[in-house]
């Protein structure tokens, strides 16, 4: 009984039209497509978009030179050169992230103890030469005071959980 | 044809008769192959749209014309076709130019040459022969030669392995396919695509697909096969390899095998809607009879009685309908394997043909009503 079922099962094709009927429904279904440009996914305030370096209200900037993102940073993108400054305190002189490599780990954030390099929202950037892509600290920091008030926002938001 | 009679009177008066016969067949051509590529880039977008919706997404909707926002898409095949036109035409060293370039065109020549015979209403058409099938016949299986060619002038190994299967996958669903329009054939009892598709006058219950349904099934997957469709598409492969006969080809010679598929997509649906849901006949005809009405009224209402009555618009209607499932066949089914494909032909088609023939043969000498009575 069983094999003539089967048998007439694959006669008729009714696998087939189960198929059929599954991608019909799908049809009429409604499209979950966001139409990018016009329409945007909701975005985490923890997004890890291009990065930025931050200042402090007097307009100093925040980074020490510690390194430590440079060191914890999966991909060896972060290069840091550093020196005394007059008034004695340990500055960058030279801060670059090579975009070509970074993972958007969020590694670098994390491992800062003064919230000086931070991942921001902004996502929708592009290098038309090369070299565009390896981001230095003025880019950095010119990026950072773009955006300082957002980012400071979304640090205080997400500050109880850090 | 009336609009023709206008033309030689009004248009082409100074032309002598044999010139004239050679102009109208060639305004008839143009006015059948004209709509037909339009339908064709309209088919690449259809295609896009029901796979994307199937898969819920939206499918093309961006190319507009005069950037009216309702029309999204609808300028995408226009746009695809000029950027083919524009590119470069690459023939690979060590292709042979000649089968090379000649490929594509017996793709495309064959699938068009075919709609010379297919009635599209009870007087149009471009031709009336009377070996119209047998023609159909011939026709649809010139049209695997460019697939062959083209994979052997290619010089690849990708192109000529997609045209080894190809070529055996067309041999195998072909003689099933003969088989069901044999059945046709003895069902109708004519040659004459008119006369097949008149046989078919009564309504629904009369069309053939009903006394031929298995033969209808079989016709419609071997046609699936023949054009290379998926789930049968093992010759382009894109997995193993690539794109099968068409790797090497770019531009306007990749744009012209395109452009034989969906001909040859809409051919087979024509012919099967010719052969087995009644062509140009009213799906309507006959119903108004079951509420004590008669057809004849219903079709001399007012307005609408044109649109239900026989027409053009009904074969329309029926390819566009088979047509859908070519798409939604592909928007489903995996690829069949190759050994499958072979056994799904040969011994699974060809047998059940062949009884069908002969029960199809029996129902016509015992004049099983309502399908084969003599008139």
């Amino acid at each position: 009984m069983r094999a003539i079922i089967n048998y007439l099962n694959s006669l008729l094709l009714w696998e087939l039209v189960k198929g059929l009927g599954l991608t019909g429904r799908y049809l009429l279904d409604r499209k979950i497509t966001i139409q990018y440009p016009e329409e945007k996914t909701p975005q985490s305030p923890r997004f890890r978009g291009l990065h930025a370096l931050r200042r402090y209200p007097n307009g100093e900037e925040r980074c020490i030179a510690c390194k430590l993102c440079e060191a914890v940073c999966p991909a060896v993108a972060i290069t840091i050169e550093s020196e005394a400054r007059a008034d004695g305190t340990r500055r960058t002189t030279r801060y670059d992230i090579d975009l070509t490599k970074c993972i958007f780990c969020g590694f670098c954030e994390e491992s800062c103890p003064v919230d000086s390099i931070v991942e921001t929202r902004h996502y929708e950037y592009h290098g038309e030469a090369r070299g565009d892509l390896l981001m230095t600290k003025e880019k950095l920091l010119k990026h950072g005071e773009l955006h300082e008030e957002r980012i400071a926002a979304d640090r205080a938001r997400e500050a109880p959980y850090r | 044809m009336s609009i023709l009679g206008w033309l030689q009177q009004h248009v082409f008066f100074w032309m002598s008769p044999p010139w004239w016969t050679m102009t109208s067949i060639l305004l008839q051509i143009i006015a059948l192959v004209i709509p037909l590529m339009l339908a064709v880039a309209y088919l690449t977008f259809a295609e896009r749209k029901i796979i994307g919706w199937m898969q819920v997404r939206m499918g093309p909707n961006r190319v507009t014309f005069f950037g009216i926002p309702w029309l999204g898409g609808w300028g995408q095949p226009i746009a695809d076709a000029f950027k083919l036109i524009f590119k470069e035409i690459i023939i690979p060293a060590g292709a042979n130019r000649f089968l090379f370039l000649l490929a594509p065109v017996l793709a495309l020549g064959s699938a068009l040459a075919a709609w010379a015979v297919i009635p599209l209403d009870a007087t149009m058409g471009v031709t009336d022969v009377n070996a119209g099938l047998l023609y159909i016949l011939a026709m649809t299986s010139v049209g695997v030669y460019g697939v062959i060619i083209a994979g052997w002038a290619s010089n690849s190994k990708y192109a000529f392995l997609g045209a080894l299967r190809s070529a055996a996958q067309i041999v195998a669903y072909e003689i099933a396919m003969g088989f069901a329009l044999v059945s046709v054939l003895i069902a109708a009892g004519s040659l004459n695509l008119r006369d097949i598709v008149l046989r078919q006058d009564g309504g629904m219950a009369h069309w053939f697909w009903l006394p031929l349904l298995p033969m209808f099934v079989v016709y419609f997957i071997s046609g699936v096969a023949e054009t290379n469709r998926a789930p049968f598409d093992v010759a382009e492969g894109e997995s193993e390899i690539v794109a099968g006969f068409h790797v090497e080809y770019s531009g306007m010679g990749f744009a012209v095998f395109f452009l034989a598929e969906y001909a040859n997509m809409i051919l087979i649906a024509t012919l099967a809607s010719v052969m087995f849901l009644g062509g140009w006949l009213s799906p309507l005809q006959g119903l108004a009879e079951l509420w004590g009405g008669s057809t004849e009224s219903l079709f001399a209402t007012a307005y609408v009685g044109t649109f239900l009555g026989h027409g053009l618009h009904w074969l329309v209607f029926k390819v566009m309908f088979l047509l859908l499932l070519f798409l939604w066949f592909r928007a489903t089914f995996p690829r069949y394997r190759y050994d499958q494909i072979m056994r799904l032909g040969w011994k699974v088609f060809i047998p059940m043909t062949i009884v069908w023939l002969i029960v199809v043969a029996v129902l016509v000498m015992a004049e099983v009503p309502p399908w084969f009575q003599r008139a």
